[in-house]
């Protein structure tokens, strides 16, 4: 019962981040307005409670989520085979870069003021 | 045997289709990588990606006629972008101390891996559509879709250059880190799951999460703030050129 209150929670949520993207022409899309909201609420006891189980299920299993977006990749492979080589290098080399300068910058500030 | 075909013709174009092979190829890959004692090499997304194509290519399946099942699945992206407030509400003191840094974090890496890849694609030749379509490549593939259209790119080769990227961060996120030295402490764990939400959104924050909770948590900041940041940034710099 819980677990069905949350997923409405978080489905009216996103409705209303849907809504509110809309509306006013915001660059986010629904779900993340939604999520913003979320959090707002989340200082609602009666909101946490229905929201934990919903959202540990979901997050558990967030790798499946990409499965259906990522067969859909597969069948477009005509559009990454015909740049080939140069675009793997690309996508590699610039992931590697943005995982590095991330992990390295957040280690940085943390270790230089620790409060 | 044409008992059998039109059994196969029939069952193949229900929903049930895509969404069952969906779920139970995924449990398979989910128990392999298990096995495997968690590897990135085994990574569950990856193998239940290239066996449900190989699958779809042999029978002959279109995409849509998957897709009208996996859909369900798909569906359920939105809700869990909703619940990602969960993680950081749980981190809430921690969000209020470091909101400085996390943001100067999120902005300089997002930047790093957009610029790498401009810079990188604009030297090697590539066409200019494909160059700024590589530019949201970070974020979520839904929001990179919408940034790449916005900036004159391709929307469907924005989508398949963030999975692309995602897989990659997630299959060697933990060597990287390795070998830059980021430890296995609290600090490590946040740096190592930050920087994957940073640079490989969802797909990397779900290998954050299976290996560690509290990576798995800043991960989740992470990939929210990547999307406010990219969806700012990308088309006020792109507007400079």
């Amino acid at each position: 019962m819980q677990a069905l209150q949350g997923l409405a929670i978080l489905l009216t949520l996103q409705s209303a981040g849907e809504a509110l993207s809309r509306l006013l022409q915001l660059p986010y899309p629904g779900p993340v307005i939604g999520m913003v909201l979320l959090l707002g609420a989340l200082r609602w006891q009666a909101v946490q409670v229905r929201v934990q189980t919903v959202a540990s299920f979901l997050l558990g299993h967030l790798s499946l989520l990409f499965v259906p977006v990522g067969v859909g990749v597969i069948t477009q492979f005509g559009l990454v085979a015909e740049h080939g080589l140069r675009l793997l290098v690309v996508i590699v080399v610039s992931t590697w870069v943005g995982l590095a300068v991330t992990a390295v910058v957040l280690r940085r500030l943390m270790k230089s003021t620790a409060p | 045997m044409t008992d059998f075909v039109q059994l196969w013709v029939y069952l193949a174009s229900t929903p049930l289709f895509g969404l069952n092979a969906t779920l139970v190829v995924y449990l398979l890959a989910l128990a392999f990588y298990t096995r495997m004692g968690q590897a990135p090499w085994a990574n569950p997304v990856l193998w239940s990606i290239l066996a449900l194509g190989t699958g779809l290519w042999a029978t002959g399946t279109a995409y849509p006629t998957y897709f009208a099942g996996a859909q369900f699945i798909h569906f359920l992206l939105g809700p869990a972008v909703v619940a990602l407030a969960w993680p950081l509400w749980e981190r809430r003191a921690a969000l209020r101390a470091h909101w400085g840094r996390f943001t100067v974090a999120a902005v300089l890496g997002g930047a790093a891996a957009a610029a790498s890849a401009v810079g990188l694609a604009w030297v090697l030749g590539l066409p200019a559509e494909v160059v700024l379509s590589l530019a949201p490549k970070s974020v979520t593939a839904p929001v990179a879709m919408g940034i790449a259209d916005k900036v004159g790119g391709i929307a469907s080769l924005a989508a398949v250059f963030a999975v692309l990227t995602g897989l990659v961060g997630a299959l060697s996120g933990k060597a990287l880190f390795a070998l830059l030295g980021i430890g296995q402490d609290a600090t490590g764990w946040m740096a190592r799951g930050f920087a994957l939400g940073t640079a490989a959104h969802g797909i990397g924050a779900a290998r954050a999460l299976q290996v560690h909770p509290d990576a798995g948590a800043w991960a989740a900041l992470a990939l929210g703030l990547q999307v406010v940041v990219a969806s700012l940034l990308i088309p006020l710099v792109a507007g400079w050129f």
